[in-house]
């Protein structure tokens, strides 16, 4: 069971790689990228439970983590001015 | 009591994987940005509830289920923040949703019996 | 690809497939860092460095042919001679047979500490992880060195007065995401420290733990402004803090030198050796992780307080 629900997650990452390739808009890119961090923390955990070492917990929970900072850290670089002036140029 | 916790374990799990793959076709066949948000959103948080709360049944062993709830709990705050952080920001950038049009909608409704 | 933010995001991912790499090889330290630094820092890092160069790359003037074919010729040259090297992970290979059975024998004796890679990396190996110290120094001083803000010289009252009205407009959007955020914040230092003296037993160290304290103090940065992250943490401390780890780092050796031992032999700083290197471990794990997250903190501030200064000035004159 383990491995299955392995093997469905990675089915999911592999699809959020395709919306993240293809995605129209900008921020279809960075959801596709948010979804790819969260199915890595659980495929990690997963992982470790197959492997028979529960120490890789703790590396879930650090990119749970990281991965939020860099989203939120994303969103914040795309409304600077730099880009704004980019985007109005493009209007 | 083992073969209990085993086969709720793997119901959680399996629910959690087929909520998993939903939202990857969510994903790639919706139309348009707000609603593919829904489906990452959404069945992010629950998918990974469920197979954490799978993992926990199958390794009653004290550390591990309190980094399991530690996982769980930071997932439960922080992804629907994400989510609201994403959907500020884009309609803070003039990024529209599709709408319905009115006459679409009246055609319809006449349309059907 | 001309777009630099795409790049930016395409490194982010690669980084995350590395470390998933790691973990299917069984390497947890390894695959620990590589998540927080590659995937983490860097991806923020960036993102700081491009808002103050613009978005796409510059156009390139001519094709750079000749660049590309020295390129080949040396990966080729350096493949063939690879071709000779034992088949990865044979059993055969000299680091099987000489290094790593000693390592694997013997540390639990010599060291006490369960974690190999830790009493390799902090023990065995220490004088590399000094010059990794020095190396993360020398890097925060040279951003130092280049990119240090000119701070306008205004009275105090003046500055609170700009801080409350600057906090107010712009920020006022991330009310949800300010009041999670102070729910996370002493969580992510917690987990730093935890991280940081559990090196030991489990996956860990100093180099982890500075990356998360650094990534904590830039997630609040980002949400809470730069003039009210100024006025919690003084740049001045944080730049005796990036100095004084590399201090305890050198300490610890001198101090075994001037016990009659060799530089950085830890058996030299008690009297049960094994006591010995665990004390000396603590420490330079110590001194690492204070560097790390210091440094890391001193090239966000030099990064987005240029950004600030440029968008204060374009407000200032418009």
């Amino acid at each position: 069971m383990l491995i299955a629900a392995t093997v469905a997650i990675l089915v999911v990452m592999i699809m959020s790689i395709i919306r993240a390739i293809m995605g129209p808009t900008f921020y279809d890119r960075i959801l596709a990228v948010n979804m790819f961090g969260t199915k890595t923390v659980l495929l990690i955990s997963l992982l470790g439970f197959v492997m028979g070492r529960p120490e890789f917990l703790d590396i879930a929970i650090v990119y749970a983590l990281i991965n939020f900072i860099s989203v939120i850290g994303v969103l914040h670089y795309s409304d600077s001015s730099v880009f704004k002036r980019g985007s109005q140029q493009k209007k | 009591m083992d073969s209990l916790l085993n086969i709720s374990s793997a119901l959680f799990l399996l629910i959690g994987s087929f909520l998993c793959i939903s939202g990857g076709v969510g994903i790639l066949r919706f139309p348009d940005f707000y609603t593919r948000m829904h489906a990452a959103g959404v069945t992010d948080t629950l998918a990974t509830a469920m197979i954490l709360i799978g993992l926990m049944l199958q390794n009653p062993d004290g550390l591990v289920i309190l980094k399991l709830m530690m996982i769980l709990l930071m997932t439960l705050i922080i992804s629907p923040t994400a989510s609201h952080a994403l959907a500020s920001a884009a309609v803070h950038n003039n990024l529209m949703p599709e709408l319905d049009k009115k006459e679409d909608n009246e055609k319809v409704t006449s349309s059907n019996p | 690809m001309k777009d630099l933010f795409a790049v930016i995001m395409l490194s982010g991912i690669y980084g995350l497939l590395s470390a998933s790499f790691f973990v299917a090889m069984d390497a947890v330290d390894v695959a620990f860092t590589e998540a927080s630094v590659g995937a983490g820092i860097s991806t923020l890092l960036m993102l700081a460095a491009i808002t103050m160069t613009g978005r796409s790359e510059h156009p390139v003037r001519h094709k750079p042919v000749l660049a590309l074919a020295v390129v080949i010729v040396t990966g080729s040259l350096l493949i063939y001679g690879t071709l000779d090297m034992p088949y990865f992970g044979s059993a055969e290979a000299p680091v099987h047979q000489h290094v790593a059975p000693r390592y694997i024998n013997d540390s639990m004796q010599e060291v006490g500490v369960p974690n190999i890679v830790t009493s390799v990396l902090a023990s065995y190996r220490g004088f590399d992880t000094f010059g990794e110290v020095v190396v993360i120094f020398t890097a925060g001083m040279g951003v130092l060195a280049l990119l240090s803000v000119v701070r306008h010289p205004k009275g105090v009252a003046g500055d609170i007065e700009e801080i409350d009205s600057l906090n107010k407009s712009m920020h006022e959007e991330h009310l949800i995401l300010r009041i999670v955020a102070k729910m996370l914040i002493p969580f992510i230092l917690l987990f730093a420290l935890y991280v940081q003296f559990h090196g030991d037993y489990g996956p860990g160290g100093g180099f982890q733990a500075g990356v998360i304290f650094a990534a904590a103090i830039i997630l609040y940065t980002m949400l809470f402004g730069m003039s009210t992250a100024r006025r919690v943490i003084n740049q001045s401390l944080i730049q005796l803090f990036a100095a004084i780890g590399v201090l305890v780092y050198g300490s610890v050796g001198v101090i075994s030198l001037l016990e009659g031992k060799h530089f950085l032999d830890y058996s030299a700083l008690s009297a049960d050796p094994v006591a010995g290197q665990h004390l000396g471990i603590l420490l330079i794990e110590l001194g690492v992780g204070i560097t790390v997250a210091s440094v890391m903190v001193i090239i966000f501030f030099n990064f987005a307080g240029r950004k600030d200064d440029q968008q204060n000035k374009e407000n200032n004159e418009s």
